[in-house]
């Protein structure tokens, strides 16, 4: 037990100590940061996080990713339910097929899809807008949800569908009223990974968006200038881009510790 | 679970399939279409079958990547599965320690894929950086800018770091679900530590595994934003993924061609992989699962 403890403690650390790098960066100065090591902040300034929040051009690269993201995760999640709903309880022409190919749209690879993705949210007019990346990012994030979905609503008994049918529910109300509740604890944690995915995503949604949708990420690479680097700041809004997820996983946490039993596979 | 026979349940799934199809097929589609031609201006274009396909398949240098890619991946995951699976048999299971445990486990995960590039650039210098600092404290010279091995080591550290925290969410959640019965059955036959893990946690793991696994496999396997960021490919060509290497190809030299052919055959092999992984685990310790 105790040689538990003492692994988790390390490991911790070493999950934290970038992180605290990261935050530790936020609050120098630049010069700070490429001229000494120091290991704490030897004049601690808020400069840089007050940079972003005062300048429009960064703080509204964290409303254009927060609107898409949200978009991107209620759209992702409202449809892949009735998805896994079918995956889980019935047997259907080509299920299982439809189910891998689902998974491989994770596989392409970036660099070349990028244009004909550009190419296409163009020629529907949708191009920088935030509906577009949301709509782009459902690409990998649905075949996600389904399959996390999936997982949790294997593990609800059948016998409770046919209960309700037999009680004269209809199929609408009781997969509102009767089956969603049992799964809450699915749903937030779907959120959660569809939230996260969509958020660190950076070439896709740099490339759909120039001015008005711009997302956060895209707006960190902007950060070189004629003065060199601007790590300070980059930093400041790294840390930031941290708290909503943070949030949202605080929010879920109960639900994943209640876990999840993976009925298919 | 008896599952019954429905062809209407394709309704249900309808929605996900336009969705999908309308992101993935029409790009793919473009995409087949370089593969396949000769782009020589806006509305010249030659069909040249299968001449890209030839020209990438005897490049030495993506040779070089796909290797490099191989062994990376299978580097990381061959560290980062374990590991996740240890860690999430470690966690505490109840009180403020557990929650504390899954948002911190979060944080990597949270951070975009550029920035966490930027620490790590950082954070593994020698002079400023607290991670090359310690290292160089400790005796071992460490210069992840000009020492390929360096390079290599900390694009893998950074990966690992990056990601078992999904591994071990994912395993925390799976081994959360397997009911107490089967543990207190086990300590009625007074079953060993390994015992419980060999022949009740890890069967019942086996559908968040093959999530993580694939996740894990797919993701290292396309690799581009965090080494693009922290060491560019360098030094010389020595953390040059596929993905990057594409990048050059499509970017860089403008041959859509190749890059296009280059792209489907790195698809299909993503595809195949993935394929084999899938029907492996899905299989595996079916008979002596339960």
């Amino acid at each position: 037990m105790k040689k538990r403890s003492i692994a988790l403690v390390v490991y911790f650390l070493f999950l934290l100590l970038p992180i605290y790098w990261m935050v530790n960066m936020g609050l120098k100065t630049n010069e700070e940061i490429l001229g000494t090591f120091t290991l704490f902040p030897q004049h601690p300034t808020l400069a840089n996080f007050r940079t972003i929040f005062t300048d429009p051009g960064w703080y509204s690269g964290y409303l254009n990713s927060i609107a898409y993201v949200s978009m991107n995760t209620v759209l992702s999640v409202l449809v892949a339910l009735p998805a896994a709903y079918a995956f889980s309880r019935y047997a259907f022409v080509g299920d299982k097929h439809m189910f891998f190919w689902l998974l491989t749209n994770r596989m392409s690879p970036p660099a070349v899809f990028l244009l004909p993705f550009f190419e296409l949210y163009s020629s529907i007019g949708l191009f920088d807008t935030h509906i577009a990346v949301a709509l782009a990012h459902m690409l990998f994030n649905v075949p996600l949800a389904v399959w996390i979905l999936e997982g949790f609503m294997s593990g609800v008994p059948k016998e409770i569908d046919e209960t309700a049918y037999i009680d004269g529910y209809s199929f609408p109300r009781f997969f509102l009223r009767i089956f969603l509740p049992l799964i809450r604890s699915g749903i937030g944690v779907t959120a959660f990974f569809c939230f996260m995915f969509s958020w660190v995503e950076l070439l896709l949604a740099r490339t759909l968006t120039s001015v008005d949708a711009k997302p956060i990420a895209a707006t960190m690479t902007r950060t070189v200038s004629a003065a060199g680097m601007d790590w300070g700041t980059l930093a400041a809004a790294g840390v930031i881009t941290i708290l909503p997820g943070a949030l949202v996983i605080w929010f879920v946490r109960n639900y994943i510790a209640k876990g999840f039993a993976l009925g298919r596979v | 679970m008896q599952k019954t026979e429905n062809n209407k349940a394709w309704f249900l799934v309808l929605p996900v399939f336009v969705c999908v199809a309308f992101s993935a097929l029409i790009p793919l589609m473009t995409v087949v279409n370089y593969s396949v031609q000769d782009i020589l201006g806006p509305n010249q274009r030659v069909f040249v079958g299968t001449e890209w396909f030839l020209e990438v398949l005897q490049d030495e240098d993506l040779h070089d990547a796909l290797i490099r890619q191989i062994e990376f991946s299978a580097l990381i995951l061959l560290i980062e599965i374990p590991l996740g699976i240890a860690l999430a048999l470690a966690l505490p299971t109840q009180g403020w320690r557990t929650s504390l445990c899954l948002v911190l486990l979060a944080l990597p995960l949270l951070i975009p894929w550029n920035v966490v590039g930027t620490i790590w650039q950082i954070f593994g210098r020698g002079d400023i950086g607290l991670g090359g600092y310690v290292v160089n404290a400790l005796g071992v010279s460490y210069n992840y800018t000009a020492e390929p091995l360096d390079a290599w080591v900390t694009v893998v550290v950074m990966d690992i770091w990056h990601w078992t925290p999904l591994v071990v969410l994912l395993c925390y959640a799976g081994l959360r679900a397997i009911p107490d019965a089967y543990y207190q059955a086990a300590r009625i036959d007074g079953a060993s530590a390994w015992a419980v893990f060999r022949y009740i946690q890890l069967p019942k793991l086996r559908g968040v595994l093959l999530i993580a696994f694939l996740l894990r496999f797919m993701d290292s396997f396309m690799i581009y934003t965090e080494p693009f960021v922290l060491t560019g490919g360098g030094p010389g060509n020595s953390t040059t993924f596929l993905s990057q290497y594409l990048t050059t190809l499509a970017v860089g030299q403008f041959d859509v061609g190749p890059a296009a052919a280059f792209s489907i055959i790195y698809f299909l092999i993503i595809l195949l992989l993935s394929f084999i992984f899938y029907t492996v685990i899905q299989n595996m310790g079916k008979g002596g699962a339960s």
